[in-house]
């Protein structure tokens, strides 16, 4: 077997985004946060992710602003390097090379040219030490520089990056770990410590948690893990050193931070509460609760104007200075373990899986964003440990997209095991899934697989359990009464009292297979019917699956003993069979090929093949540590032509799995690659405004706008009046009075409206595609230089001459300028428009 | 150890009073403390917090304030009078009436000048001579009652906090020159004023008040401005102290600490920041003092709380631990070790108890059944308005004496069949008050702690009683004696004063025998040895002596002792002990105990030494028979018993064990005022 180098293994989409602090530029405008392998650019104002970062190979675990220049910011990452980027067109400027595991950054301005970052003591992955080392930046105009340099701050840091704050000035240092704190001022070379007594034997642990220094007075805040908040002062003496203490969080303090000018400190913690001490009046304090989860980061912007919070749930949230929740950046909701499989839905082509608790999410893997979670509980989710509550643990879906079973399930200590089955509809004018049918016990014990029948004649849904039975569940229909449609139990069947572990349709619906321990079982649904029994001692049977499309005559089969049998259903018998410890098999919906992920000593292969030839299409080892759990095959947005053999199974679909650390990978190919490459360069666009649908929709509306004006103000340009009834009209008349142009303006151009024109078709018709894109570039260089005049250089590239590039019909200079001031009156003009 | 069947009396419903105020004499490091029940409490500081004397209250007498002048203690009240101390023999010397209606505050200044708050609203300022107090003058009357007063450290300017107001007057013209409105409470109601509790004056002319809105704001008292407000609590805000940092208590029972902190450590400029919390408290804290090293705080909670500052500390040692102190460092039972009878010594009344009796046999460990419970066989309420300050049962049961500041009564009792107890009607009139009262083992003597430092001696018989002779100290000496103890022969008198001094005197004789040498730390119990007739003291830094009265020098043991020095874990002990007792079964064996543990000390075993693991009971349970001897050393404490107020052994070899313990205290205080609920 051969191992292709030209196929990756990468983080692409669903990373965390809450792993680090983000940063908020000084702007205010962007927020940036390492995602995975790469760092991303957020709008503050649209929650839309403007710039990926990419460039580090592997973990990102820091980002910071450049204390020297605001437009820049450094990166580091688990893969030893610190990388300099320009944000704002998403430029990596600079790469320092450091060679160690890096897990933290700080900077300070006061000492420029100077990083700071925690790297462990001895230079291996294992060790349990760390230190902060300075890293004295080389002056090389080379892009990739290796740092020499490296001198220990301090020794024995805490690898959490909350755990060390730059105090006033840049003056002093101040690390916490455990029971001690340390401050280490830079001037005298001479560091304090200072430890808190254990209080474990009272049970209370209050060690530190996380630290912040007060940017004007010299005043420490700490975090500790019972939920209390120190603020330590006179620290630069051994004794006489002392500290307040706030209370306030009953659990640990998961992060702190002083506002920039030092008058408010916001701590957050698993209350999931943001909560806002006054500085020097610690009695009065702001809430704002029911955050959703817990506070992980606390981040800042330089200006003040701007909060952000990190939630364990894989969430930014973006807060305004007043305590009010402005945006929520949402990343793929990952718990400790998904209990559900990973699903396509099949209509909106999202990633389906168990997030929030008690929810269904619905995560667009192309653009990296959760799209919606459906509440399938139903209930009131308690903040507590060691409440059971209502999980979701099943979820299916039919081959169009239109129902939707799942399964909640609650197992309390001292009763009995609570399911329920629920079958949602797709609702058209919704737009989203709404309760059908709920069935409650649907069966006696939990239900171990669950899939809907393919065939387009009926809908029928299979469901195995514990219990020894599966059942099978019809939509009957009462077209005579008033209901609705409901699901009612069809049939109940069993083999030898086993229990049934796995369920199978063939791609025509045709044929069910059921997996009894030892025992592949094939149905006919239409008859319920056992057609033949197929079975490959010893082992149980761990998971079914028929081939598709040329290969739909095998049914493939896994074993707990390290068995991959093929039969072949025609002759019912055994095609061929391997010993490998497949831990989960996955038919690729679109093609033919099956991807197989064995676990072997503690790691886990690769494969991909197709059922009818024996050479594997494509194989890696060692793919991740630890057993994949989950894997799905998600369909393309857009074909990939890659000619070459191992990579043409990902031509039309591309294989998603999670790691053993909740970590969602998926395979990238060179062809990929490029391509996305090309794209980040094309896209050089207005770095405010994301490109979404809705833009689209708005600069195109905008460039009707404009052409209207431009006609309306150019007496002599050809008359094209707007058609009735337009979105522009309506929205004139909805705008309010006073930020509208003068009345007598209006009337004659609404007059001009009613009048019907022989040209009005043509305009409409005109596609313009390639003229919009131009048009709305040249709205944003012009927006652009209103706003940013200095980074004009920077922009070089991107702002050519806006009309030259347009290709429209060159006009004389009078009317260029005319056309200009016409561009600005009407920015203004819309942008008060979109503001009400 | 050997075994014992104890009687664990839990009856005593002991009950200390609230603190009410406190005052801190640096000098002579004495604290004195002011409960609401008007009695008056002296710790020496440099003694381990011994509580070295006690002046029992009266009815109707409240005191609001205490205040040192050198040596001499001051109390003022509500009753409108100022109060001096006579504290050598335990009483109030004299009251003058400051006709301005009650009084709220009482401060001096080191010029030896009082000032008093009055609730008609005047500052009064008397003058301390060596023979009382002279009234001064008036400062300008203001209207509403002055609260709490703070003299200027240069002795020309007051602060007083009045009702929603702060005043400060310049003391040569005798006029307000300052006039600092303090807010009301924020959301409560507006129409409720606000006390202003206390004000601190510190030489820098900053103003601290507390007031019963929970605000302590500083001002500046040049200019008469706010400069900053803490709000502590929603609640009021009680006592203030200042010394190097200033700390407020609240009713909530935690006291805050305010500290004069430069914000950048590079600048001078400081500022005062609130810091620390400290919550010892389930009451209100009523009264406060900083003493350098450490804040005391007492209040509703009845405890006396001393709280070292662990950064004025070098290192781990004695005043450097969290001190509570509960129980007084006296007995208050008494024990009729041949009639089995308990005499417990309230404020207010005596109590005569007598002990339950069980046949039962049973393993160590066992709850023995009852076949007779205990009784109440007396309660004998005190006549006259002064409270009891010490009492006396004769071991066989049949004379019963208390004192009063102002009288002492002497009882025959009969317990036989009939209780009956009549009034030994004529006793000598030398005989005026005692500060312990003590008789002999046959109780034929009764033996009486008077003033000027001598002890009257009474021969007692059945009908009447006779004054014998008084046993005086050669030096002429007045000096309080605070502890008697007679050997069971009736040959010997011992006694120790508060000077640290222990004299044994010859009952034969009527005369001085010895004194033994002096010792730096006030003895807290002692015990005559009933055959040896050694002496054994134990101090208030808990070190053990014993003292041959026929040798007049200390015994070889007690050498051995203090060459070797005691297990430090005996000398960190919390408590002193209060009494010591021996075992006539086995000569070898003293018995002691605090509130903490009761502790036999078997002189024929070897004394322990540093390394010797001390607190050993439950290591020698699980060794075998043979290995036991070897581990064995002379401390065999047990701590099974705790907030014990009283252990005897009784004749029959039984143990009498009174505990009252905290949580029945905690349990019969009022309701905390305020208290801070989880999450506001």
């Amino acid at each position: 077997m051969v191992e292709h180098t030209g196929i990756r293994v990468v983080h692409r989409g669903g990373s965390k985004i809450n792993f680090r602090e983000p940063v908020i530029t000084s702007d205010s405008r962007f927020l940036l946060c390492g995602s995975g392998e790469s760092v991303k650019v957020y709008s503050t104002s649209t929650e839309e992710c403007v710039h990926d970062l990419q460039g580090h190979t592997d973990l990102v675990t820091g980002v910071v602003l450049n204390p020297s220049n605001h437009l820049q910011a450094y990166s580091c990452s688990a893969d030893g390097t610190v990388r300099l980027w320009d944000f704002t067109d998403g430029i990596l400027i600079k790469t320092f090379i450091i060679r160690y595991h890096i897990f933290s950054i700080h900077v300070s301005e006061k000492h420029v040219g100077v990083l700071f970052v925690v790297v462990p003591m001895a230079n291996e992955k294992g060790s349990e030490l760390f230190q902060l080392v300075a890293v004295h930046l080389p002056r090389s105009g080379d892009p990739e520089v290796e740092v020499g340099e490296l001198s220990a701050v301090l020794c024995d840091v805490s690898p959490n990056p909350g755990a060390v704050s730059f105090g006033t000035g840049g003056e002093y240092i101040a690390a916490a770990k455990g029971l001690q704190l340390e401050v280490f001022f830079f001037k005298k070379q001479k560091s304090y410590r200072f430890s808190l007594k254990s209080g474990m034997n009272k049970g209370i642990n209050n060690s530190f948690t996380c630290i912040s220094c007060h940017p004007k007075e010299d005043c420490i805040a700490t975090g500790h893990a019972d939920g209390k908040i120190r603020l330590w002062r006179n620290f630069n003496q051994k004794k006489e050193y002392t500290y307040s203490t706030l209370h306030w969080h009953h659990n640990a303090v998961n992060t702190l931070r002083f506002t920039p000018e030092g008058t408010n400190l916001l701590s957050g913690g698993i209350e999931s509460v943001l909560v806002q001490w006054r500085y020097t009046q610690e009695n009065q304090k702001d809430f704002l609760p029911r955050l959703g989860a817990a506070i992980t980061h606390i981040a800042v912007s330089p200006d003040g104007s701007l909060f952000c919070t990190s939630h364990a749930d894989n969430k930014i949230t973006i807060i305004l200075s007043s305590v009010k929740v402005s945006a929520i950046i949402q990343g793929l909701v990952k718990d400790d373990c998904v209990r559900t499989d990973l699903m396509i839905d099949p209509r909106s082509k999202a990633l389906v899986l168990n997030g929030k608790p008690g929810h269904l999410q619905f995560y667009s893997l192309h653009r990296d964003k959760q799209l919606y979670n459906l509440d399938i509980v139903q209930q009131e989710y308690i903040h507590e440990q060691g409440v059971d509550q209502f999980q979701v643990v099943k979820a299916a879906f039919d081959t169009h997209g239109d129902w939707l079973a799942t399964v909640e399930e609650r197992r309390q200590k001292s009763s009995e095991l609570e399911i329920n089955l629920k079958l949602w509809s797709y609702d058209e004018q919704t737009q989203s899934f709404v309760l059908n049918t709920t069935v409650t016990a649907p069966h006696e014990d939990q239900i171990t697989a669950m899939c809907f029948s393919p065939s387009p004649e009926t809908t029928l849904l299979v469901t195995t359990s514990l219990d020894g039975h599966f059942k099978a569940w019809l939509l009957a229909d009462h077209s005579d009464t008033e209901e609705s449609a409901s699901w009612s139990c069809d049939f109940v069947g069993g083999y030898h009292l086993l229990k049934p572990g796995c369920c199978c349709f063939s791609a025509d619906g045709s044929l069910l297979a059921f997996g009894f321990q030892e025992v592949v079982t094939v149905w006919s649904p239409t008859s319920w019917e056992l057609l033949t029994t197929l079975s490959q001692p010893p082992g149980a049977v761990r998971d079914l699956c028929f081939g598709r499309l040329s290969c739909s005559k095998y049914l493939l089969g896994t074993s707990t003993k390290n068995q991959l049998c093929c039969w072949n259903l025609l002759t019912c018998s055994l095609e061929w069979n391997t010993p490998m410890d497949v831990s989960l098999l996955q038919a690729d919906p679109f093609s033919e090929n099956m991807a197989a992920f064995c676990s072997q000593s503690g790691s886990t292969d690769l494969f991909v093949f197709k059922p009818s030839e024996p050479r594997p299409l494509f194989s890696k080892k060692a793919l991740c540590t630890g057993k994949v759990e989950r894997a799905i095959f998600a369909p393309r947005d857009q074909m990939l032509e890659s000619s070459e053999e191992y990579s043409q199974w990902l031509n039309r679909s591309q294989l998603y799995f999670l790691t053993q650390h909740m970590d969602l990978m998926t395979f990238s190919t060179k062809t990929e690659e490029d391509r996305l490459l090309a794209s980040s360069k094309q896209l050089m666009v207005d770095d405010s405004v994301a490109i979404t649908p809705f833009y689209l929709l708005l600069g195109r509306h905008k460039q009707q706008q404009q052409e209207k004006q431009e006609l309306l103000t150019n007496p002599l340009a050809e008359r094209t009046p707007l058609p009735q009834g337009s979105i522009a009209i309506k929205e004139l008349l909805d705008t309010p009075a006073h930020v509208l142009p003068s009345a007598s303006f209006l009337c004659s151009m609404f007059v001009r409206s009613l009048l019907v024109s022989s040209s009005s078709a043509r305009v409409e018709k005109e596609p313009a595609e390639e003229e919009m894109k131009s048009e709305s570039e040249e709205v944003d260089s012009d927006g652009e230089a209103d706003l940013f005049q200095p980074k004009q250089e920077l922009w070089g590239s991107a702002a050519q001459d806006p009309v030259e590039e347009s290709g429209a019909p060159v006009l004389t200079k009078a009317q260029e300028r005319e056309l200009r001031r016409v561009k600005k009156l009407d920015l203004s003009w819309l942008s008060s428009l979109l503001d009400c | 150890m050997g075994e014992f069947k104890v009687h664990r009396v839990r009856f005593f419903e002991y009950m200390p009073t609230a603190i009410r105020a406190m005052s801190f004499n640096a000098h002579t490091e004495r604290l004195a403390l002011a409960r609401v029940d008007g009695s008056v409490e002296v710790f020496n500081f440099a003694d381990r917090y011994f509580q070295e004397k006690v002046i029992p209250g009266k009815d109707a007498h409240s005191i609001e304030a205490l205040c040192w002048v050198g040596g001499r203690l001051f109390s003022a009240g509500l009753h409108g009078e100022i109060t001096e101390y006579d504290l050598e023999n335990l009483r109030p010397k004299y009251s003058l009436e400051a006709y301005g209606g009650p009084i709220w505050t009482i401060i001096s200044n080191p010029q030896g000048t009082h000032v008093i708050g009055c609730e008609d609203g005047t500052v009064k300022l008397f003058e301390v001579l060596a023979e009382g107090v002279q009234f001064e003058r008036n400062l300008d009357r203001q209207k509403g009652r002055i609260i709490s007063l703070s003299w200027h450290p240069s002795g020309t300017r007051i602060a007083a906090g009045m009702m929603d107001m702060i005043r400060v007057f310049d003391v040569l013209t005798g006029h307000a020159i300052q006039r600092l409105l303090v807010d009301r409470s924020v959301g409560g109601c507006k129409s409720r004023e606000t006390v202003v509790w206390t004000v601190v004056f510190l030489s820098d002319h900053t103003i601290f008040s507390s007031d019963s809105a929970g605000k302590v704001q500083v001002w500046d008292g040049h200019t008469g401005t706010l400069v900053k407000t803490h709000q502590l609590t929603k609640w009021d805000v009680l006592a203030l102290s200042d010394e190097s940092s200033v700390v407020a208590g609240t009713s909530e029972g935690t006291v805050v600490q305010f500290q004069f902190i430069a914000p950048n450590l590079q600048q001078q400029e400081k500022e005062w920041v609130r810091t620390r919390t400290f919550k010892n408290h389930t009451h209100d804290v009523r009264a406060l003092v900083e003493i350098g090293t450490a804040i005391v705080s007492g209040g509703m909670d009845t405890q006396l709380v001393v709280r070292p500052l662990l950064e004025k500390f070098e290192e781990k040692c004695f005043a450097s631990g969290l001190r509570r102190i509960h129980f007084p460092h006296r007995n208050l039972v008494s024990c009729a070790q041949k009639a089995r009878l308990l005499l417990l010594q309230f404020p207010g009344q005596l109590e005569l108890w007598r002990l339950g009796e069980s046949d039962g046999h049973g393993k160590p460990g066992d709850i023995l059944p009852l076949k007779t419970k205990p009784e109440k066989l007396l309660y004998l309420k005190r006549k006259g308005k002064d409270h009891i300050c010490c009492s006396a049962l004769s071991s066989c049961g049949g004379w019963l004496a208390y004192s009063t500041v102002s009288s002492v009564r002497l009882y025959r009792l009969q317990t036989d069949n009939n209780i009956s107890i009549t009034k030994v009607p004529k006793l000598p009139k030398v005989l005026r008050s005692a500060h312990q009262l003590c008789f002999s083992s046959e109780s034929s003597y009764l033996f009486a702690a008077s003033s000027q430092s001598s002890v009257l001696v009474i021969s007692l018989n059945q009908s009447e009683c006779k004054y014998v002779h008084t046993l005086k100290p050669k030096s002429g000496m007045w000096i309080l004696i605070y502890r008697l103890c007679v050997a069971v022969d009736g040959k010997w008198l011992a006694t120790a004063n508060s000077d640290c001094e222990v004299h044994v005197y010859n009952l034969q004789k009527l005369e001085l025998h010895c004194m033994v040498p002096m010792y730096s730390s006030c003895p807290s119990a002692m015990g005559i040895h009933p055959t040896t007739n050694n002496l054994t003291m134990v101090h208030a830094d808990q070190q053990i002596f014993e003292f041959s009265i026929a040798e007049k020098q200390y015994t070889v043991w007690s050498r051995k002792l203090q060459m070797q020095g005691l297990h430090n874990l005996w000398l960190n002990r919390d408590t002193p002990v209060t009494h010591v007792t021996f075992n006539p079964k086995n000569p070898d064996q003293i018995l002691l105990h605090d509130m903490y543990m009761f502790c036999i000390i078997d002189q024929s075993l070897p004394l322990p030494d540093q390394k010797t693991q001390f607190y050993n009971q439950m290591t020698l349970r699980s060794l075998s028979e043979q290995e036991r001897p070897s581990h064995l050393h002379a401390f065999k404490v047990c701590k099974s018993f705790q907030d014990l107020m009283c252990m005897r052994l009784l004749d029959d070899q039984s143990l009498v064990v009174v505990e009252r313990p905290l949580m029945a205290i905690n349990s019969q205080l009022p309701a905390p005022v305020r208290q801070k609920k989880f999450a506001t």
